[in-house]
């Protein structure tokens, strides 16, 4: 799979057979690549294909479980992002790690302080003046005392570049930048401005860049890693007419297999209208969205990062209020200002981040179940415990929910049961509509299966769901309808029940 | 992933890992079991230390001492634990003891004015007392100003007009019925007087008993170990947190209410001091009885038991004639290691 490349030079930077396993999960398998000088690799992949693990096994974020990585001659052993430092290797991070309150120079040498201290007295102008000096790295013309909460994203963004390279002073090694997602807060404009800044810096640097936007992959780097699965499918360069489809076409991989998803299952869907949404605007995500939620549909939303589709589905649970438009609900208007105006009219919401946004974790699992449906288990005004534990062990049983007791704490549960513990809670609750919010992310094969099949039963019972999902084969596997979003705007609607399922690149032709 | 059998992809390199984790669970575990226990285990230790070097401890009349002085604290600290394990903090105590305490005082028969309302004063005074606490929570809640913050201003706010009420005096409670509070006591003895439980005392205990009832079985007891837990996820299964919080505020301005009216009939006499101390102290006990500051954890038993520790300890130094500073010293000390053993737990914790 490898030597399509044209190495310029030796490879500064080499992987070779990098595993990294996580409880259930091999997010890394058998990864091998170089970087050459001066070289821009992008580095694409649905979520979940292990980007994300192998720029911070890069990062020195996680060492891997096998494999090794080189420099130059050098086997390196990366224990933490300070060792990947010393070693010349930065990271440019997707959420910024600016502090807001410190000016623009103590955010570009936070931590390397002691460069700057006589006397245990910090020289403000020497570090004015070297932060100055980065700043030209990069061609931003700004004054390093300024709050860097005064500036905006994309100047930001090259304060981040620029710290990143005042490792060039610490280390022999040569520069190597890590870029995640660095586009995702960026306009067009400022990321044209990002990417000239990179291709002048290729002589300082080798670049990873990482994308979900493959329009600006292609644009910006010299050689593309595809990753499926957690390996490497592809590793192509970017001179001979590689184009967007084709790279979908690798990350996406295998044909679909239409009974992962339990399609023979689908059912048509009944006509009552549940929720409906006409009109609504909510600026800087999403513009004039109309559509219609059936008794038992699966209503799929696709789009990329940046389309609104997130803030779409989190608008149906009350999240955000729309500034224009309106929401109903079986028939009736809706004014959703918080979540909990939302769950009283029976949606229920299962978030990606079950860890946080899901479940208590200190409380019970039986306590957990109950959260949104207390009433239930209460007889005359007190919680009856009896009828409590009833209640989770008939949904415990019900959804095959691992855990070693009903009142064991939710923290001990794994991935798929806390998400099955989730569910089992809007269900309790007797939610008519649920909101999926990325339900399969970080929960291994065998137990995505068993929420598809969840899905699938829930649907038929006459719940309806809106789905945004990780991958477009799992929207278009689960879906009865699908909606694509792009630039906050319906792009199309496809008609997606068994049968006369769409094709992936049909989607993509109205995502990007 | 291609074939839907493949249910575990865990690769070899995971079962040392799993191993390692079943340690730690175990260790953890076991640091629980026993963190749960080690109050109970502390106070019957110090009951046994000190039964040991003084003979007077383990008699009746020194257990109802112990109960008596144990019995405003242990009320106020009801509410001071509710509110802690929903994640905040109360530190508004002593400011409402001090109104409270004054109101029962001056409304019942007393040397100061020509009020004599009796049981009315009690009711007044509580009410009073839930109408300070449910400020409290409003201006948390509402104006979303920190907790502490809040509390700590009504705290001022209380004892200025407890002074003010006052006239910069104090005055002595004439109202027998409550002064019956403490002095009436059940079962009745008649060759023994002094072996029965003052009412005010019974009264302590049903606030407890009230405190755990609303803990375990009520939907306010549910939601606050839910808020505590994690508030916006509390908030995500549809909890009106605000309402929640309201109702845990105005419900520790009752249990201060109560305390302040015991204390009140218990000291006979009424002065902005009147609270004086039992912050620190209430918050002592919850702490001491394993309820975390941070929230989401302990109780109403917990508390029992910590308030318990503090008064027994506070019983044993007097006992054994210990130097009154050096008993402060040592209270301000026992705060400390308890919050750091709380705070450790919850360390364990996250790192898993």
């Amino acid at each position: 799979m490898n030597p399509t490349s044209s190495p310029n030079g030796k490879p500064v930077l080499s992987a070779s057979h990098i595993n990294k396993s996580f409880p259930g999960v091999h997010a890394l398998k058998d990864v091998s690549f170089e970087l050459h000088q001066g070289e821009v690799l992008g580095l694409v992949g649905e979520n979940g294909a292990g980007k994300s693990t192998l720029m911070r096994v890069l990062a020195g974020v996680y060492a891997p479980d096998t494999g090794e990585l080189r420099m130059e001659d050098d086997i390196i052993h990366l224990q933490s992002p300070n060792d990947a430092a010393k070693n010349g290797i930065g990271m440019v991070f997707q959420e910024q790690s600016l502090l807001p309150n410190l000016s623009v120079s103590e955010n570009i040498y936070l931590g390397y302080e002691d460069e700057f201290m006589r006397f245990g007295i910090l020289q403000w102008k020497k570090l004015h003046a070297a932060a100055r000096r980065q700043l030209e790295k990069v061609q931003l013309d700004i004054d390093p005392s300024a709050r860097t909460s005064s500036l905006n994203f994309a100047a930001r963004q090259m304060i981040e570049l620029a710290k990143t390279l005042t490792l060039e002073e610490r280390t022999d090694r040569h520069l190597i930048i890590l870029l995640d997602e660095p586009t995702s807060v960026l306009e067009q404009a400022e990321i044209d401005i990002l990417f000239e800044r990179v291709r002048a810096l290729k002589q300082r640097a080798s670049f990873v860049f990482v994308s979900h936007r493959l329009d600006e992959v292609l644009a910006i780097s010299d050689r593309v890693l595809v990753m499926k699965d957690g390996k490497v499918v592809a590793n192509l360069s970017n001179d001979d007419g590689l184009d967007v489809h084709q790279l979908h076409q690798l990350m996406v991989g295998r044909d679909l297999q239409a009974e992962y998803y339990r399609e023979s299952q689908q059912r048509p869907y009944d006509e009552t209208v549940v929720l409906e949404a006409e009109n609504i605007s909510l600026s800087g995500a999403y513009h004039d969205i109309s559509f219609q939620l059936h008794k038992g549909e699966i209503l799929g939303i696709a789009g990329v990062i940046g389309s609104g589709r997130e803030e779409l589905c989190r608008t149906v649970f009350g999240f955000f209020t729309p500034e224009s438009g309106q929401l109903h609900v079986a028939g009736k208007p809706v004014h959703f200002k918080s979540p909990t105006d939302a769950v009283r009219h029976g949606i229920g919401y299962i978030p990606r981040e079950r860890r946080t946004e899901g479940l208590v974790l200190y409380l019970s699992v039986a306590s957990n179940i109950t959260l949104a449906g207390l009433r239930k288990a209460m007889h005359n005004g007190l919680i009856d415990y009896e009828r409590e534990s009833g209640i989770a062990r008939e949904w415990v049983e019900k959804l095959s929910i691992k855990t070693p007791s009903i009142r064991a704490m939710c923290l001990n549960l794994s991935g798929g049961n806390q998400q099955k513990t989730v569910l089992a809670k809007w269900l309790n609750a007797e939610s008519k509509i649920l909101i999926l919010d990325h339900p399969t992310r970080g929960v291994d094969v065998g137990a995505k299966e068993e929420v598809y099949v969840l899905v699938r039963e829930l649907s038929n019972a006459g719940v309806s769901i809106i789905l945004t999902a990780d991958t477009l084969e799992e929207t278009i596997g689960l879906s009865h309808t699908i909606l694509v979003m792009r630039d906050g705007v319906i792009t199309q609607r496809f008609d997606a029940s068994s049968g006369h399922k769409p094709q992936q690149l049909q989607l993509i032709e109205y995502m990007v | 992933m291609s074939s839907p059998q493949g249910v575990t992809p865990t690769g070899l390199g995971s079962s040392a890992l799993s191993q390692t984790r079943s340690d730690r669970e175990r260790l953890l575990y076991w640091g629980k079991r026993l963190a749960q226990w080690a109050p109970l285990l502390a106070l019957l230790a110090l009951c046994l230390l000190i039964g040991l070097l003084s003979p007077q401890f383990f008699t009746i009349r020194n257990f109802i001492g112990i109960a008596n002085e144990a019995a405003p604290i242990l009320v106020i600290a009801m509410g001071t634990a509710f509110v802690i394990i929903l994640g905040s903090i109360d530190l508004s105590v002593e400011g409402i003891v001090a109104v409270s305490g004054v109101t029962v005082v001056l409304l019942a028969r007393n040397d100061f004015n020509n009020n004599d309302y009796g049981w009315l004063s009690v009711l007044a005074a509580i009410l009073l007392a839930c109408a300070m606490g449910f400020l409290n929570g409003f201006v948390h809640t509402r104006l979303k100003i920190p907790s502490f913050m809040a509390t700590l201003a009504m705290q001022y706010v209380g004892l200025g007009l407890a002074t003010l009420l006052l006239a910069g005096n104090f005055a002595q409670m004439r109202d027998p019925q409550i002064r019956g509070l403490v002095l009436n006591r059940f079962p009745v003895f008649p060759d023994a007087p002094a072996n029965g439980l003052p009412y005010a005392t019974w009264l302590a205990i049903l606030a407890f008993i009230l405190a755990y009832v609303i803990q375990r079985y009520t939907k306010i007891g549910r939601y606050m170990f839910a808020i505590g837990g994690g508030e916006d996820l509390a908030a995500l299964s549809g909890v009106r947190i605000n309402r929640y919080k309201l109702i845990i505020f105005t419900l520790a301005g009752l249990f201060c209410g109560l305390g302040a009216v015991i204390r009140a009939a218990q000291v006979g006499l009424a002065q902005p001091a009147i609270g004086a101390g039992m912050l620190f102290t209430s918050i002592t006990g919850v702490v001491v009885g394993g309820t975390a500051l941070s929230g989401g954890e302990g109780g109403a038993f917990n508390t029992l038991v910590g308030v318990l520790i503090v008064t027994v300890l506070h019983n044993g130094m007097i006992l054994l004639g210990v130097n009154p500073y050096i008993q402060q010293a040592i209270q301000g000390i026992i705060i400390v290691v308890s919050v750091a053993l709380t705070i450790n737990r919850g360390r364990l914790k996250t790192i898993k």
